[in-house]
Formats: structure tokens, C-alpha cells, sequence
């Protein structure tokens, strides 16, 4: 790393940059921790976006009968819902908690590939925009988020609609992929010294895993949607039946991206409830080489379930008990981590700050989705499961009690880090209280609904099945939901108004480096790259009476990577290419692809030699 | 280790790797690899589920005409050869031996292309199209999809060589030709599958 300071030297006069201010910043930012802020922000439209097209569901099935939605209407809203909540919503908000925190925890001053990064940020924002202008067009995507054929198809799905999905899918698609290599590369390159990987933060191993995961399921949804849209598009014949195609063929390459997607949602929430749990116990996280261990091991099964999702569709009992016992093995990882976060609150001096509540709260939540999970395993009883609200609840427990409560603590635990301002405790328990009330009080009924033989995506009952009571009940934990989210809105809001003064180790039992810098850090992240002695590499220092890290090289003038539109402009050339592929409008479609590959030219024929910080001399002027 | 020590005209040994970006672009690029086997598995997948559908279009033990593919494989399989000669001047700093094996490189990825364009408009006039069948369907998206892998390499090659002939040599151009010589590769291999799974395999059952 001298050498590093050294070449600084050598460059830092012969190079200056524009540096933009305002909204062109946010435009052309390839600063991790601001594109986590987009991502945050973002993520969270589409999350309200969501909450209303759920809240909308729930209004309907209030009562038998109901009319205050169209049926077809209907089938756009559980769509949307569903496709809006995962990938717009809840793996943006997953990578706003890793690009503000993963370079931070391994000591980096950036992500491996910062215009990449900005790249992947904008396609997934285009992606979202496009499927979300459906509801302008009026023909909005209504098969399903699973988006089965020969439903999907162009003989059942003759509109626009299942376009928005194939193509706004894809655009964002792009983005997920270039998110997962980054990160991927990051982790194995870019540690700080003395950060082996059994020194690495839990959060850390979590994000590590899920880049994994993205590379290597993320491609296999690209090809199903270019079938689809090829089906839909150019008349080719994968899943129509009447050219030789195959529906079943939809439903595996779907679940084969489909289910280690599950993990991809749930193993970041694994990492954040290590982090809360460990420092609001004030103990070392309990079983740490297990920890990694399962979740290693979850994630290799996590690609060898994916028929759990096909019970019904005829695959054979073999086929059947295989899939069954594979899933069933993953309960054993599961539990060894639900018990290492007991052990590691047992004993411990705990503080139950908003974060921890959320944590504590997610611990029994997800028990009860996995448990489900495991009931559903069993391919006999699936028979009687399937396509029932007993499904809905099940993984509303694992996505909501487990994922959104995971983003939650995060999102308290981490906000004086990526804002530099502190939450307000007492709304933020608010929240966590009204949230978890209204997430049991809308999804536990659902169970026994769907025992009762309550079909899931119906949009409307018969009175007198025994029905009404427990939907009301779930209509009204799901207005709960939503007023707990406005509280944390309203903290926000006030959180905002309130000056910058968050102190660097913020909760005061920070363990991981990103509690040694300032909050929010400096646009460099560390003026010395820190030497790490040990796993919780800052509460050993503190442990050992040090105040600050030891360095790990001299200080001098940082190197630091330009900003740039042309991730913007890229964006928005897939963006007009998407409606002209969808309209049959060859000329938009080429006009918007040469726009990207232009953009791709001249960033490849332009060098960008970046700029450098003189920390020192910062300092001199601030 | 930096780039500075090097800047009169002395390459390290491994120029491809000795920046830290050049180490994160290569590791990345490698990444993506695993992606794009992935992507190409799948559409091989694919292929195999639905390559007895062939309905009414032509079968493809007459369709397929093997001496030609069997010309374009060994096409592609030789410029394969010509850019692991392009590293080689590479790592030997010599620019425009190096540039010589990458024009050889690009011509014959044209050439396959070519014979590939060719192959697909005779295919066409035979009654074999994207909409005759789920066969045909998913021949056009697998073979498809390599064709434009070899289009892109083919014009992200030529723009490296310009920008060798602009900016010569460096630790910022060497991980790009490495990066573009490890994606030339992987597009071979992948036609070692197809040639095996489509056209063999087509031939014989």
C-alpha cells in the first residue's frame, strides 16, 4: 500500500476533475455510500408503492363479496405486489444496507468497480420504472410474480402486460448481476490487511454468500424472461404447446432462480441479525465458524429444493421424496443459526435499542415461517397446502417476519453510520411495536385460512365459509403495517431536521471497523487503511485500550475514482430500447441499444484516471 | 507493484495484473464467466428439453450440413489459438506482434460469423425458422446467443486494437486485452458444446 501512496504522488498534480454539486452529484455519484442512499431511497418508493398495492388486496378480502376492486384489477395488484416487493423493493433496500456497510466493515475505500456499481443502480431504477409505467399504459402484468405459462403466453396474454414484466425484469436484472460480481470481487480483493476471511464480520460472510447466489441464479431468470419474450415477441415456441413447447419447462427454470432467490432475500437479513444481536448483547457473536458454515451450507442446498415449489405439477414420487429430503436438510443449518443467536444474547448485558427489538422480534418470526417451511416440505401434506393461504402466510413469514424485519434493524442500527444523525428511539420502538402487531395479526390468521381451503389469489369469497372473520382480522394487522411504516416515515422526517452530530462509534459498542470512522464517513472512508489484529477487529483495539485503529500505511494524498453520467445515460438507452421492443418499434429499439453502446465506447476509449484527496490538507481547510 | 515504476516503456511480467484494478478486473471478469456459464447452461437446458419437437420444419439429421460447422468450428477453435499468441507477444511487450495475432484473431471470428450468417439464411429457406417449432426456437436462441457473443468480441477486439495503436501498451490497456483474450476463449468452449450437443448429437438422434 506504500507503493500505492507513492503512485498517488506521482499523478497528483497532472489530473483535475469536475466535481458536481446538488442533483448532478447524485447523478453521476460512484461513491458506494451515496449510491446505498439512492438505493435506500428508491427501494423504499417502491416498498410504499408495495405496501399500498397490498393494502389495496386487503381492502378487498375484508368482506365476502367485495366489489371495491375489478377482478382483473385484482390479478394486477397481487402481481405487481409481488414482483414490486422483491425485486424492487426489498434487493434494493438489501443493497443499500451492503454498499453502505460492506466497504466499510473490510476496511476499503470503494467497492472493486465504483462506475459499475452506479451502473447497477440506474438499470435496476429504469427496470422498476418501466414495469411500475404499466399502471399509465394501462395493461399492467396479471399472471402472477411467478408469471407461469401458458397463462404468461401470448395466447392467454394477448396485451402489453407481460411484456413490462419480461423486459422491466431484465433491464433490472442487469443491475442485480453487476451488483453480485462487484460485491463478490470486493470481499475476495479489496480487504483490509490482516482480514482473513475467518476475520470477517458475519454481515460480511452474509453479503459474500448472496453475491454468490445472485451470479449464479440471476442468469438462469435472464433466459427464462428472453424465452418468454421471444414466446411473446418473435412467435418462437418454448412454452407453446401447440409448437412443441413445454410449461413445465417455465416453472423449472423459474424455481431453479427462483428458490436460491429465497436465500438471496434471507441470507443479508441472517448477516444484520448477527451484527444487531452481537453488539446490543455486548458479547463476541456465539459459534462464529458455524455461523459461516450454515450459511455456506444453506446457500449450496438452496439450489438443489427448487421442485419443493413443483409437488403438484406431476414430477413422480421419487422425484417428489428426493426434493422433499433436500429441503427438509436445510432446517439443520437454520436451526444452528437461530440457536447460535440465542446463545449469543444468552448471558449477554443487553440493550434493547429499536434495532435489537427488531432483531429479537425476528428470531421467533422466522422460527415460525421455517417451521411452516418444513410442513410444506413434506410433499403429501404440500398436496393439501398448495396454492392455499396457508402458502401466503408461510412465506410472508420468512420474506416479512424475516427479511423486513432484518432491513428494519439494519436500517436503525446502520443510520447514524450512512446519515450521520441518530433515530429517535421512542418512534423507532413505535414502529417496531405497531409493524410486529399488524405483521401477526395479518399473516398468522392466514394459516388457519388456508387450512380451511382458502385459495390463494382469489379475488373474492362466499360469506358463510367460515372466512370473514379471520380475513377482517388480517385486513386490519395489515393497516397496523402500514401505520407502523409511516411512523418510521415521521423518523425519518424528524431525524432529518435534527443536526449531523451521530458520534463515529454510535451505539458505543461498535465491533466491526465501520464503527471506527466517522459518521458519516469521508467520501475516502479511511484516511490510513486500518490494520485488523483479530475477528471484531474494533472492539479488540478498544478491548486493548486504543482509541483509534492501528494503520496499516502512511498517510498521503487518496486516489479516488471520477464521477461519470454515462451509467445514467446507458440506464435510459435500455430503458427506450424496452418500449421498443414491446411496441414493435425497430428504430426505437436500435436508437435506445446504440445509446448504450456508445455510452460503453467511451468508456472504454476515455481513460478515467480519477482524482486524488489530500486528507491532511482537508483537514487544514476545514 | 505500482504503475509508476514502469513508465519508461519497462512492462512488469504480468501487466494484466499489476494494478489493483487490473487484479479486480480480472477476478471480476471471471465472475461474470461463471455467470455466462450459467446462461448458456440454462439455454443448453433448454435446447435439450425441446429439441425432439420438431413438428412439421425439417429434422435436424437432414437439416444440419457437418463438413461447414464442421469448417466454423475449426475456424473458431484456430482464432482461439491465435489469441492465446496475442497474450503471449503480450506478456513479451512486443506491441506489434501482439497486434498482429489479435487482427488474425478478429478476421477469423468474422470468417465464423460469416459462415454462421450463411448456415442460419439457408436453414431459413428450408423451412426452419424461430417460429417452426420449439426445436427451432431454441437452436435460434442457443446458437443465437453465441453468434452475438462472437459479434461483440469480434467489435470489442477491434476497439482495442485502435486503442493499442493510440495508447500503446500499458497496465490500463493490458487487463483489457487479457480480459477480452479469457472471453474469446470462453466463447470457444461454449462452441465445443454446441457442436457436441446441437450438431453431433442432431446428426445421430
Amino acid at each position: 500500500m506504500a507503493t500505492h501512496a507513492a503512485h498517488a504522488h506521482a499523478h497528483a498534480h497532472t489530473h483535475t476533475v469536475k466535481r458536481y454539486k446538488g442533483l448532478m452529484d447524485w447523478l453521476t455519484t460512484v461513491d458506494h455510500k451515496k449510491i446505498g442512499i439512492l438505493y435506500l431511497l428508491a427501494g423504499f418508493i417502491f416498498f410504499l408503492v408495495g405496501g399500498l398495492e397490498a393494502i389495496l388486496i386487503r381492502i378487498q378480502l375484508m368482506k365476502p363479496m367485495n366489489d371495491f376492486v375489478a377482478a382483473d384489477t385484482f390479478n394486477e395488484l397481487l402481481t405487481m405486489h409481488g414482483t414490486t416487493m422483491i425485486f424492487l423493493a426489498a434487493m434494493p433496500m438489501l443493497f443499500a444496507l451492503m454498499n453502505a456497510v460492506i466497504p466499510l466493515q473490510i476496511g476499503a475505500r470503494d467497492v472493486a468497480f465504483p462506475f459499475l456499481n452506479a451502473l447497477g443502480f440506474w438499470t435496476f431504477f429504469f427496470g422498476g420504472l418501466l414495469l411500475n409505467i404499466s399502471w399509465f399504459t394501462g395493461t399492467v402484468p396479471d399472471a402472477g410474480w411467478t408469471s407461469y405459462v401458458p397463462l404468461a403466453g401470448p395466447t392467454y396474454n394477448g396485451t402489453h402486460g407481460v411484456d413490462y414484466y419480461v423486459i422491466g425484469l431484465q433491464i433490472a436484472g442487469i443491475g442485480t448481476l453487476l451488483g453480485g460480481i462487484n460485491f463478490m470481487a470486493t470481499i475476495i480483493n479489496m480487504r483490509a490487511p490482516g482480514m482473513s476471511f475467518m476475520r470477517m464480520p458475519m454481515f460480511t460472510w452474509a453479503i459474500f454468500i448472496t453475491s454468490v447466489l445472485i451470479v449464479f441464479a440471476f442468469p438462469v431468470l435472464t433466459v427464462g424472461l428472453v424465452a418468454i419474450m421471444f414466446d411473446r415477441l418473435f412467435q418462437a415456441n418454448f412454452f407453446e404447446v401447440g409448437g412443441g413447447g413445454n410449461g413445465v419447462l417455465w416453472e423449472h427454470i423459474f424455481w431453479v432462480f427462483g428458490h436460491p432467490e429465497v436465500y438471496i432475500l434471507i441470507l443479508p437479513a441472517f448477516g444484520v441479525i448477527s451484527e444487531v444481536v452481537a453488539t446490543f448483547a455486548r458479547k463476541r457473536l456465539f459459534g462464529y465458524s458455524s455461523m459461516v458454515f450454515a450459511i455456506v451450507l444453506i446457500a449450496f442446498l438452496g439450489f438443489m429444493v427448487w421442485a419443493h415449489h413443483m409437488f403438484t405439477t406431476g414430477l413422480g414420487p421419487v422425484a417428489n421424496a428426493l426434493f422433499s429430503i433436500a429441503t427438509m436438510l436445510i432446517a439443520v443449518p437454520t436451526g444452528v443459526k437461530i440457536f447460535n443467536w440465542l446463545f449469543t444474547l444468552w448471558g449477554g448485558s443487553i440493550k434493547f435499542t429499536t434495532a435489537n427489538l427488531f432483531a429479537v422480534g425476528f428470531i421467533p418470526t422466522f422460527v415460525l415461517g421455517g417451521v411452516t417451511g418444513v410442513m410444506l416440505a413434506s410433499a403429501p401434506a404440500d398436496y393439501q397446502y398448495h396454492d392455499s393461504y396457508f402458502v401466503v402466510a408461510h412465506f410472508h413469514y420468512v420474506i416479512v417476519g424475516g427479511l423486513i424485519l432484518g432491513i428494519f434493524a439494519g436500517l436503525h442500527y446502520w443510520w447514524p453510520k450512512m446519515f450521520g444523525r441518530m433515530l429517535n428511539e421512542g418512534l423507532g420502538k413505535l414502529t417496531f411495536w405497531t409493524f410486529f402487531t399488524g405483521f401477526h395479526l395479518t399473516f398468522f390468521v392466514q394459516h388457519f385460512l388456508g387450512l380451511l381451503g382458502m385459495p390463494r389469489r382469489v379475488w373474492t369469497y362466499l360469506p358463510n365459509q367460515g372466512f370473514e372473520t379471520m380475513n377482517l382480522i388480517s385486513s386490519i394487522g395489515a393497516f397496523l403495517m402500514g401505520i407502523g411504516t409511516i411512523v418510521f416515515v415521521v423518523n425519518v422526517i424528524i431525524a432529518w431536521a435534527k443536526p449531523r452530530n451521530a458520534a463515529a462509534d454510535a451505539w458505543e459498542d461498535g465491533r466491526t471497523l465501520e464503527w471506527s470512522i466517522p459518521s458519516p464517513p469521508p467520501e475516502y472512508n479511511f484516511k490510513q487503511i486500518p490494520l485488523v489484529r483479530g475477528l471484531d477487529a474494533w472492539w479488540k483495539e478498544k478491548m486493548d485500550g486504543k482509541t483509534a485503529m492501528t494503520p496499516a500505511e502512511p498517510l498521503g494524498p487518496i486516489h479516488m475514482p471520477s464521477p461519470s453520467i454515462l451509467p445514467l445515460i446507458m440506464s435510459i438507452g435500455l430503458f427506450i430500447a424496452g418500449f421498443g421492443f414491446m411496441y414493435q418499434n425497430h428504430w426505437v429499439a436500435a436508437g435506445g441499444i446504440l445509446v448504450t453502446f456508445v455510452c460503453m465506447f467511451l468508456r472504454s476509449v476515455y481513460d478515467d484516471h480519477g482524482f486524488h484527496i489530500d486528507p491532511e490538507e482537508e483537514e487544514v481547510q476545514a | 507493484m505500482s504503475a509508476h515504476q514502469h513508465v519508461e516503456g519497462h512492462l512488469p511480467h504480468e501487466p494484466e495484473k499489476a494494478t489493483l484494478e487490473g487484479r479486480n478486473k480480472v477476478l471480476g471478469f471471471w465472475i461474470f464467466l461463471g455467470a455466462e456459464v450459467v446462461l448458456f447452461g440454462t439455454l443448453f437446458s433448454a435446447f435439450i428439453a425441446l429439441r425432439h419437437q420438431v413438428l412439421d420444419g425439417p429434422h435436424p439429421s437432414h437439416l444440419f450440413e457437418l463438413p461447414m460447422v464442421f469448417a466454423a468450428t475449426m475456424i473458431l477453435l484456430t482464432s482461439s489459438l491465435m489469441s492465446v499468441f496475442a497474450v503471449q507477444a503480450m506478456h513479451r511487450n512486443k506491441m506489434k506482434a501482439l497486434i498482429g495475432w489479435l487482427f488474425v484473431t478478429i478476421i477469423l471470428g468474422l470468417a465464423f460469423l460469416g459462415l454462421e450468417i450463411y448456415e442460419f439464411n439457408t436453414y431459413v429457406s428450408e423451412g426452419h425458422k424461430m417460429n417452426t417449432s420449439a426445436f427451432s426456437s431454441s437452436f435460434y436462441t442457443l446458437v443465437g446467443f453465441h453468434g452475438a457473443h462472437v459479434a461483440f468480441g469480434v467489435l470489442w477486439i477491434s476497439l482495442l486494437i485502435a486503442q493499442l495503436f493510440k495508447k500503446g501498451l500499458t497496465v490500463v490497456t493490458a487487463p483489457k486485452i487479457y480480459l477480452s483474450m479469457i472471453y474469446w476463449h470462453f466463447i470457444d468452449v461454449v462452441w465445443v458444446f454446441i457442436f457436441t450437443v446441437v450438431y453431433l448429437m442432431g446428426k445421430v438422434g
